[in-house]
Parts: C-alpha cells; structure tokens; sequence
C-alpha cells in the first residue's frame, strides 16, 4: 500500500494522504482518464470515446431549465434581494427549514406517499459522498467492518474507508440468483468478518442498486433489517436512485418496511439520498442523512459542519422542491424517459446478441459478457474491458472495478448522453459483436 | 441497539462549551430592536454584516450571474453536472487574483495549487488529515478560535498542543513559549507535525509581526515540520500595521523553492472578509504539490457548490467592485471597532490594542472577584443573564490569563453597539457601587469581628497570643460559625 518515497515532504504527510484507498487508480477512473483525453462529440469529434462509465442523469434537464425561466425569483432571492443577506448569513447546521421541508416532501412524493419523513430527522450533506463518509464516522470505529453487497459502487471503496479506517467486507452475490441478497451470504460475510477479528457495525446496501440497476425486493428487505437487529447492528439504505424506478410501485423502501413494523428496531436504520441522480444535479453538492436515532441525528448534524450545502443552493431548492405541481410532474416524466432510454438500450443489445441483468431502475444497466472472456477470470475481463475502451472506444465499469465475484460483468450508462449518442453507442457495439462473431466463425 | 463509535459520543465536538452555550442562550432570547428589545445582544459570533448592502446593488446589476447564464444563454446544465473537484477554473483564478489583492499583490497565487472545500472549517480538518496521523500533533498559540478544538481534533484524532501567549507581551508569539510547547508535546508522547497560527488572530484582532513570522519558520525549518497559517482575516485589516503573510516573509528571505516553501500552507474563505459564511467557500493553498493532490480528492466530502461557485467567479472578477468593497469595508470596521474601544473605554475597560478582525479582545481582569477561571466564569454568567450580552470568555479559547473576552462587534448596527456598550457601562457602574458599599460592609465587619475578637482574647489572654483574624476564628469554632453566618448574610445583602 505504501507509495515509492520520491520526496522527502511525502515522509511528512499523513498515513491517509499517502495511501492508495482513494481508489483513483482504479479500472473504474482509469476509463475516465481515456474518455477526457479522446471525448466523442457529436459533431466534432466522431470517432471519440463514449462515456458510458458516467452514472449521470442528463434525460429531464428541460424540465429544470424551463421552472427556472419561470420562476426568477428562486435564484435571485427576489426583486430587490430582500432575502439574499440572510440567506449569505446563514450558516445553521440545522440546514434551512423550508429546504429540509421541501426534501421530506420530495422523498415522501417518491415513495408514492407510501412512508413518511419528518424533515426533523433530516441532516444536510455535501452529497450522498459526504452522507456516507459521516454515517460511517458515526457508526463505527477505526478497524470496525461494515457489510457490502457486491457488486458495489467503486466510489465506497473511498468514502467508507479512506479517513474513516473502517474496512468493508463483501457480502457475495452471483448471477444464479439475479444478484440478490441472501441471509446465507449476509451470515458468511459476518462470518467472514469475525474470522478476521472485525468488528461489523452494519451493513450498507444500495436501493435501487448500483451498479445492478435494480429495486431489491421486500423479502430480501425484511431478511436484511432481520439480520441487523439479530447481529445488533445498524442498517443503512443508500436510496440515492429511488426518484429514477421506471415504475414507482416497484421500489420499496426500507422506510416502507419500517412503517409495516411500526417502526419497531427502526433506531439502527438510517437513509441516506441525494439530488445527484433524481434531479441531475451532481454539481450542486445536495445530500442527505435521514435518522430514526435521535444521538446519529444530533451528532451528524455536529459533524455536517464540515459539509455544508451552500445556502444559496438550499434557497434555490427549498422552492423547486415545494412546488408540488412541478416535483410531481417531473418524478412522472423522469421516470418515463429513463424507462424509455432502458428499453432502447436493452432492446439495442439484444440485436447485438447481448444480455443484460432484469433491471427496473438507476441510469445503467448490467451487462454480460462473460461469454465473450478469453478466460473466466479478472484478467480475462480486464483484456475485455480494454479492447472495449481502446478499439470500440466506450468507457463502461468493468464488474471488476465493482468488486463483482463473477468475471465478465459490466456497467453500462445511458442517461449521460443524447438519444444520438446511445444510438452511435449500440452500433459500434453490434459492429464489435459481428466482427468477433466473423473471428470465431473463421477460427 | 449497537452503539455508536466512540467519535460519535465523546466530547471532542466541543459543543458543550461555554462558547456555544452562550450561543444557545441566545437563541433563545435574542435581542431585536422592534420585537425584543431586552433580548440577549450576540457579541459571540465573529460575522461581517456590515457590508451585505454593498453585495446587493452588484447582485442586481449581475443578474447572470444569479440566473446561472452566461451572455445572457442559460449554462444551467453545465453547472448542474459540474462535480469536478479540480474546481471551476474561472473561480479559482479569480480567487487566487482577490487572494493576491488583499495581500498588496506582494505574494501572487497559482490556481492550480488551490484545492476548495466547502467553507475554512473543512479546509482545517482536511489539511489535518492530509498532514498528520492519529495521535499526532500540532502547536497552536493561544488564546485560539474555540471552533479548533473540534475542526482540528474530532474525526482525526489529531491532538492539540497549546504555545502559551500572555498579556506581558501583548500575546505575541516568543522562542520560549514555542519551545515549552514543543518539550509538553514530547513528553506526553506526541509526535508533532507542525504549527497552526491565525493570522490575523482570532480572538486577539491582531496581524502578527515580520519577527514573530520568522521566529516561526526558523522554528518549523529546524524541526521539519509543517506550517499553516490561517489567513481567513486577512481582508478585514482596517488600519496599520498591513498585513504581512506568511507567504510574503518567505519570499523576502528567498525561501521560494526550498523545502520549508512546501511546507506551508495557507487556509482562507471568504465567510468574514465577504460576509458569506452560508455559501461555504473555502480554500486550501499548498506549494507541495502531493499535499494538494490529496487534499482534491479529499474535497469531494466537502465540494463547494457549482452554482456559487459561478456566483462568485462573476463577483470576484469585478476587480472594480471588490476594490471598492473592500476599501469600503476596511471604513466600516475600522469606525465600528473604534466606537467599541471608545465606548468601552468609558466604562474603565481596555481592549488589547488591534488592526484587524471582526472582534475586540477585552480586558476584564479588574471586575474579577478572584484571579481565577471559576470567577472569570461568574463574570461571564452574570454578563450573559443578567447584562444579557453574549461574550466569549477567554477560558473557552484557552487563554492562560483569566479576565480576557472576546467581544464581537461587525455583526450588528451602530445602534445595537451603542444600546450594548450602554449596558456593560451600567454593569460597571453597578459593580462599582456593589464593591464600594461592598468596601463599607466590609469595613464593618472588620470592626465588628475585631471586637469580637478583642473580647474572645481577653478570654484566652493567659493561654495564647492574639493574632489575625482567621487564626483567632479558627480556635474559636463556635463563635467563628455564628460570625460566618452573620457574614455570609450581610454579604449576600450586599
């Protein structure tokens, strides 16, 4: 782990800043290396490499864009700026009230009104990256482990471990059962866990799941709070992609489960989302903390003083989000489109003689190509995953880069990008799958 | 229920100081000229309002820059999905030319060597992380900005070693103080990795001087250890001396490019020198290029958002405007802090003297009962309840002097100031009268135990010899008990 020691300085900085667990020299930011050097553009530059490696939501921004020609007034506080010196004052972390009210409603809007969220238990973020980081302080302790299904998000590898010491342990999936969560592989990573003299604290899962791009299911749901309450650990529920279910009634929440149990154990679950995916606002730095533990609530307020949310950006949002004619329009049109850009893409592989995972959510979808491997293995699919990026020129996350068991698993994105755009996508890859289907026919 | 980490349930937050529980009083009885005129008047919170008309007029003039436009053509989904933590480039330039500015352009800034985060508080904990290991430590002159304890030390595990600074020197910086720090590091074990300053200071309202800079870079060049210097007031010095960074000493002695270059670090924000703590704009500036590489990725717990990032790129090119502003804000604070001093003066109390800051740092040493924190902590109580005027007390920014309080004065009209000055004279006044019938009384129960004391002797005059007061109580139980008594009564009349 410890780096070549070029510079003196570098013996004087800290343990964390020389260490590799930022994870940026993984597969997964390498691809985005290739992309920023050679970028496809559709009109410029042809032949560039498509990011596909990118989970952003670019599908609904007309609907943004159109509520704030609009509506002036929410960024600029107003004729006259009445507003603006309290608002460039206000520095609470109790966040803005009008904004966490806002939030609760959006959330609840999500969930089809299916769970409730009072806006007391809301701690604002810099981020759903923040949120994680924070929880993880709070929950556990240097050299503790936290629970993992994999595939995971590669960006966990850094916020769960990196200044925090906390380790993660691989909660297993495989493809025999879709990828799903099993009470057996929750007790082997426990197990697992023990083996190595660690301490579990929880376990985080991702629902709807990245990088799979589907809802987990409400048996799983209740198996894994049933776990946690007989391991006397905490629970929690990472829903940053719960606004971008194809199909609201296909995403439970953990809070729904919660609900159904009268909120009995509810004090070890804690929420964690985010405007990034749902709204396509990843720049604006909006996440949150939802609690039913009062001290994690108190005490990651304290702590959210290192991650604040621009108060500038809470006004603009706290009246977005309170415009209930405008959220329920966008949540029903979202969602449509996303749905639309999945079948088209699923439809795309298909042509192309590939399979992709059953999926219903998120902004990617989880591809095999297993068949395609040299062999089954890491290397098989990092040979794979390289003759993608370089000959076919797409950047997609290699299953690998997720901390997938079963080779050949890859994360494609196609709410990043113009219909156009997935189109030329789908078309190199059919041109790849004919040439190696030509190549194997001649062998 | 499992528990919590034991993050989550020390006290390292430091929320249950005197510092924030002055906050919280005044919650709940703030003071409002309309609304709650007898409310508690928050001279605790070191914020610039006195400035925020001037931002007004340029917001309405700058509607762009507001409605996320650029020409006049919304750039609303370019900044909507900007999350690159390298930072808007046209902001950080334009940071790094305001940062060059109100240093007199002696020292000029790279951009690239510019990591934001959101708000100073972040840039703090993050250069800790980036420089030391749990355990580890760093010297801090006190008295210190309380919020440290908590920036510095919460999640890193860093810990905090103070260089004692008294009122004998005006609490500058000497070699003693710094090397007495150092030898306290070494032997509760502590591994120092560097030096932490606030410059200008927080709580004294001073710029700290060339020869004090470089005792301080002698002193970390020799242990080879790092320097930051937190520079987040350095635009609210309103009168001479000007404000000399650390930055600019280093080029004066042609330290550029030598090692101890790289191993200074400056932090600022524009929370006090612009009035914006709420849009949590923070900068770490680093000529180590490893330290800023760490410290990027590292921001992405705490990236500033896209949309003021814009705002203020918008803002901060306006060279025109921010001269201005800044000419005009050094004005206000300087008539401000003048008007605290003067008033305060009349009431017979001194402030250390100061060129800078949003604060006074106030001597009260004659109004304590005793040379002691627990009286200083009765001064402060009384000033909060009963004077109903929330102040810093030295001890919660680890003074080594009781008496000290830091008494903020850019966060309110001249109005408030003067109805808050009025107040600490009455309380003066007050104590004067209560001390001087206090005198009286106590005068009194000289003669009156004296007496006592006289006959008492006259009893014992064959066994012992007479003496004081306390020695004579002290044989003679009964009595001293029923004279206590009489004297805890005519002092509570008092």
């Amino acid at each position: 782990m410890a780096i070549e020691i070029e510079k003196p300085s570098s013996v004087r900085l800290s343990k964390v800043a020389i260490s590799k667990t930022h994870g940026e020299d993984s597969p997964y930011f390498a691809g985005w290396k290739a992309y920023d050097e050679n970028p496809y553009d559709e009109i410029h530059n042809q032949s560039g490499v498509i990011q596909m490696g990118l989970a952003e939501n670019q599908v609904s921004f007309d609907l943004l864009e159109k509520y704030l020609e609009e509506h002036h007034e929410v960024s600029s506080w107003g004729k006259g700026a009445p507003g603006f010196r309290e608002n460039a004052l206000f520095q609470d972390y109790h966040g803005l009230k009008s904004f966490r009210q806002a939030m609760a409603n959006f959330m609840e809007q999500i969930r089809g009104g299916k769970a409730k969220f009072d806006p007391d238990r809301i701690v604002l973020t810099a981020g759903a990256t923040a949120a994680n980081e924070l929880l993880t302080f709070i929950l556990a302790d240097p050299g503790d482990a936290l629970l993992v299904p994999t595939p995971y998000y590669p960006g966990f590898d850094r916020d769960l471990r990196w200044r925090t010491g906390v380790k993660i342990v691989p909660i297993h999936c495989n493809s025999s059962n879709n990828f799903q969560i099993t009470p057996e592989a929750l007790e082997a990573a426990y197990q697992s866990a023990e083996s190595m003299d660690l301490k579990v604290r929880g376990v985080l899962i991702t629902n709807p799941s990245n990088p799979l791009g589907s809802t987990i299911q409400s048996s799983v749901l209740n198996d894994i709070l049933d776990f946690a309450v007989h391991k006397n650990i905490h629970l929690v529920s990472d829903e940053i992609y719960s606004g971008s279910t194809f199909s609201p009634s296909e995403f439970v929440s953990i809070a729904e489960i919660l609900r159904n149990r009268n909120y009995k154990d509810a004090e070890r679950v804690h929420i964690v989302y985010s405007l990034s995916k749902d709204l396509g606002l990843p720049g604006f730095r909006v996440g949150t903390i939802y609690s039913y533990n009062d001290d994690v609530v108190t005490t990651a307020r304290r702590m959210s003083s290192f991650t604040l949310i621009s108060s500038q950006t809470q006004h603009l949002l706290a009246c977005m989000l309170s415009n209930h004619e405008f959220t329920q329009n966008y949540i029903k049109t979202n969602r449509e489109r996303l749905n639309k850009r999945y079948d088209m893409i699923i439809q795309g592989l298909k042509k192309a003689g590939i399979e992709c995972l059953k999926g219903n959510a998120g902004l990617f979808c989880w591809m095999n190509l297993s068949p395609l491997l040299n062999e089954p293995t890491r290397q098989g699919e990092l040979e794979l995953w390289n003759i993608i990026l370089n000959q076919v020129k797409l950047n997609i996350s290699p299953g690998s880069s997720c901390h997938c068991s079963e080779p050949g698993w890859f994360r494609v994105c196609f709410a990043n990008m113009s219909e156009q755009t997935l189109r030329v996508a789908l078309q190199r890859i059919h041109k790849f799958m004919e040439q190696r289907k030509v190549c194997s026919v001649n062998q | 229920m499992g528990l919590l980490s034991r993050k989550a349930t020390c006290n390292t937050h430091g929320q249950d100081s005197s510092y924030f529980l002055g906050w919280q009083e005044y919650k709940k009885n703030p003071y409002n000229e309309v609304n709650n005129p007898n409310g508690i008047i928050q001279m605790g919170l070191a914020e610039n309002q006195l400035c925020l008309d001037l931002l007004e007029p340029w917001l309405m003039k700058n509607p762009d820059a507001l409605g996320l436009k650029r020409d006049g053509i919304s750039i609303f989904k370019e900044l909507a999905l900007f999350q690159d933590y390298n930072g808007f480039p046209a902001f950080k330039r334009a940071l790094v030319d305001f940062m060059g500015e109100i240093r007199g352009n002696k020292v000029s800034f790279d951009p690239n060597h510019v990591v934001l985060t959101a708000g100073a508080t972040s840039a703090n904990e993050t250069l800790m992380f980036c420089l030391a290991d749990q355990g580890d430590a760093f010297l801090l002159p006190t008295p210190y900005y309380p919020g440290f304890d908590r920036d510095l030390r919460w999640r890193t595990g860093v810990e905090i070693v103070p260089i004692h600074c008294t009122s004998s020197n005006g609490f500058k910086v000497t070699l003693p103080a710094i090397e007495q720090a150092h030898r306290q590091a070494q032997k509760r074990k502590l591994r120092v990795k560097g030096v932490l300053i606030t410059n200008p200071s927080n709580p004294l309202g001073t710029t700290m001087a060339r020869d004090e800079l470089d005792l301080l870079i002698n002193f970390i060049e020799d242990k080879q250890i790092h320097l930051i210097s937190d520079e987040i007031y350095a635009g609210t010095v309103f009168t001479s001396p000007s404000f000399v960074s650390v930055m600019e000493v280093l080029k004066d002695r042609n330290l550029d490019q030598t090692q101890v270059w790289e191993r200074v670090h400056i932090v600022y924000s524009l929370s006090k020198d612009l009035g914006l703590p709420g849009f949590r704009v923070g900068a770490i500036y680093s000529n180590d290029p490893v330290v800023v590489s760490a410290a990027i990725k590292m921001s992405s717990f705490g990236l500033v958002s896209s949309q003021t990032q814009y705002l203020l790129s918008a803002m901060l090119f306006d060279k025109k405007f921010t001269k201005e502003y800044m000419s005009e804000n050094h004005k206000r604070l300087q008539k401000q802090q003048k008007d605290l001093v003067s008033g305060l003066e009349k009431a017979g109390i001194r402030c250390l003297d100061s060129n800078a800051g949003l604060f006074c740092w106030v001597d009260m040493r004659h109004l304590l009962k005793s040379n002691t924190f627990e009286a200083e902590m009765e001064l402060w109580q009384k000033i909060v309840y009963h004077v109903k005027i929330n102040i810093s007390p030295g001890s919660s920014c680890h003074c080594i002097e009781p008496g000290w309080f830091r008494v903020c004065f850019a966060n309110m009209l001249e109005s408030t100031l003067k109805l808050a000055i009025q107040r600490l004279k009455s309380f003066v006044s007050s104590i004067a009268m209560k001390s001087q019938s206090h005198q009286e009384l106590k005068s009194l129960r000289r003669k009156a135990r004296n007496n006592w004391v006289s006959r008492l002797s006259l009893q014992s005059f064959y066994d012992r010899e007479q003496d004081t007061t306390t020695e004579v109580s002290f044989s003679y139980r009964p009595h001293f008990m029923s004279l206590s008594n009489i004297a805890a009564t005519l002092d509570a009349a008092a």
